[in-house]
């Protein structure tokens, strides 16, 4: 009885500690120069992270453009045009793709897409356009595994009643399905999107880290993730705790698309 | 003008069919890019030789030991917890308050980003109990993020155990607790199993959280309370700090080769599991 309050017990502790830690310095610094500052330098007690919110949410829409349509089309090819053997062998693989340490992606962006977009493109290649096609592969498997499960949830009499009409299997799929299974797979999306923003290691090694609000696509930015991970080894005093307030507002980030995706997955069931 | 449907349905089936071989190539890709450069440089001597010069030379093998033990200890301290956390859920209470908030802290719990479990471990097992860097700091840090996963596949496997299990059990005269000791759990097992699989993957691969509550020394541990470096951290330093590409392709090499064993075998586990249940 006890031990079934672990996780609850952790994920309290988790919010009090890094709460703790950051919330008095925001309070301190002010809610405004916080979040809406761009000047972040923390030796001289300037810390500003409005330009790390800003590549953070960018980078994850970027993460998106490239992640959830072709999530989409992935679960939706393997459940509605492909047989069931097919589909066993392709689903594990994909699946693989989840298993690979977000290390090695970071890695493979910066020896094969960064130089390839500085040649491409200019620009100094570890940026914007880096992070977002890195992550966007990342987030596929989420997207993937999520979208197939509501797919295969929508009921067979749906698709027989679409065929016996004289659709498609096209038609079906888009007139029918992807309406009864769109609060699933928003869902599946948002929660993809909690894990972009999270993201750490692969971002710092190929976002280029510039504090700066960017103009295009092409310019190195530092999301919040990444600034923690890289000043916490050596950040004491205000510093570290503007560390752990950047933690804070992570932690509402992404509660919030949890919470977004929850209820989505919850309307989902309702409507049945 | 209007397209034919039989030209939709054709041109919607190419594009889909594109999107699913595009994941599959980047996928192919990155195993394949990693490999072809990392292989050649493991050797025996890259395996088990301490690393010189930060890893510039030398070999791998504290942060293989590392590895190991990092998610072995995790797990060690994930399980109770969890497998008892899935075990409450499953056969001592049905859908009340109680469950709905553990579940609800436990889907929580999952979606929360690594760094996060790592400024957590940092602030609370490394500075406010005054651990210090070290392997237990580490593996508590990583139990707390595996902790979902185990609840959750333990969770299902606890349910796909047939009620009569539970029934004849009962009628034999068995308590409550000596059922779910003796029939339950012991049939649970494959499924267990296959989290814990899952759960160590998903370890290995681990940096963020592992950088900031096990540290990055590259001395072989003694005990729990030295610190250690991960192949992952390792790689990631050999990385970012450019000490040498030649030592983190075979770093990764090792890494991704340990990750893709423990997944495909947890993958065959399920698979048997789900076939058994099925017969």
């Amino acid at each position: 009885m006890a031990l079934a309050f672990t996780a609850l017990t952790s994920l309290l502790l988790i919010a009090i500690f890094i709460f703790k830690e950051g919330v008095p310095f925001i309070a301190r610094v002010g809610f405004r120069d916080f979040l809406l500052s761009s000047d972040w330098r923390p030796q001289a007690g300037h810390f500003g992270i409005y330009p790390m919110i800003v590549a953070s949410l960018l980078v994850t829409l970027g993460a998106m453009l490239v992640g959830a349509p072709l999530g989409i089309a992935c679960a939706v090819f393997l459940n509605e045009f492909v047989s069931k053997p097919v589909t066993r062998v392709i689903k594990p693989t994909i699946e693989l793709l989840a298993g690979i340490p977000s290390v090695v992606y970071g890695f493979i962006g910066v020896v094969v897409v960064a130089p390839l977009i500085r040649s491409q493109f200019g620009g100094p290649g570890l940026s914007m356009l880096c992070a977002s096609l890195i992550l966007g592969v990342m987030v596929l498997p989420t997207i993937i595994s999520i979208s197939t499960d509501v797919l295969a949830s929508v009921p067979n009499a749906y698709r027989e009643g679409a065929l016996a009409l004289g659709a498609t299997r096209w038609q079906s799929v888009h007139l029918v399905i992807l309406k009864a299974a769109r609060s699933g797979i928003v869902a599946a999306v948002i929660l993809g999107m909690g894990r972009a923003i999270g993201e750490t290691m692969a971002v710092i090694m190929v976002a280029g880290n510039t504090v700066q609000v960017p103009r295009s696509a092409l310019d190195s930015v530092c999301t919040l993730t990444a600034k923690i991970a890289m000043e916490m080894g050596s950040a004491t005093g205000p510093h570290r705790q503007a560390l752990f307030a950047i933690g804070v507002v992570l932690f509402l980030m992404i509660m919030m698309f949890n919470a977004l995706a929850m209820t989505a997955i919850k309307k989902r069931f309702a409507g049945k | 003008m209007r397209i034919p449907p039989r030209n939709t349905q054709a041109l919607a089936v190419t594009l889909l069919a594109g999107a699913t071989g595009l994941t599959l190539a980047v996928l192919v890709f990155v195993i394949v890019f990693i490999l072809g450069k990392g292989l050649p440089v493991i050797s025996l001597g890259f395996l088990f030789d301490n690393p010189q010069e930060m890893g510039k030379a030398g070999g791998i093998f504290p942060t293989l030991v590392g590895t190991l033990i990092l998610p072995l200890v995790a797990i060690l301290i994930a399980l109770p917890a969890g497998v008892g956390t899935a075990v409450y859920l499953s056969e001592y209470t049905g859908d009340n308050l109680a469950t709905r908030i553990i579940r609800f802290g436990t889907d929580c719990l999952a979606g929360i980003p690594s760094i996060i479990f790592g400024l957590f471990g940092f602030i609370f097992f490394v500075t406010t109990l005054k651990m210090g860097w070290c392997i237990l700091s580490g593996a508590l840090t990583l139990a707390i993020m595996v902790l979902p996963t185990i609840i959750r596949t333990a969770e299902e496997a606890i349910r796909a155990v047939p009620a009569g299990y539970r029934e004849v059990s009962c009628s034999l005269g068995a308590t409550r607790w000596e059922t779910v000791l003796k029939v339950v759990l012991p049939n649970a097992l494959p499924g267990i199993v296959t989290g814990i699989m899952l759960s160590i993957g998903r370890c290995i691969g681990e940096t963020a959280a592992v950088i900031f509550t096990a540290g990055a020394s590259l001395r072989l541990p003694h005990s729990v309370f030295d610190s250690t470096r991960t192949m992952a951290v390792h790689f990631y330093i050999l990385a970012r700090e450019g000490i040498s590409n030649e030592n983190a392709y075979g770093t990764a090499a090792v890494l991704i080769l340990s990750v893709l064993l423990v997944n495909s075998l947890s993958y065959w586990m399920m698979n048997r599991f789900i076939a058994r249940r099925t017969k």
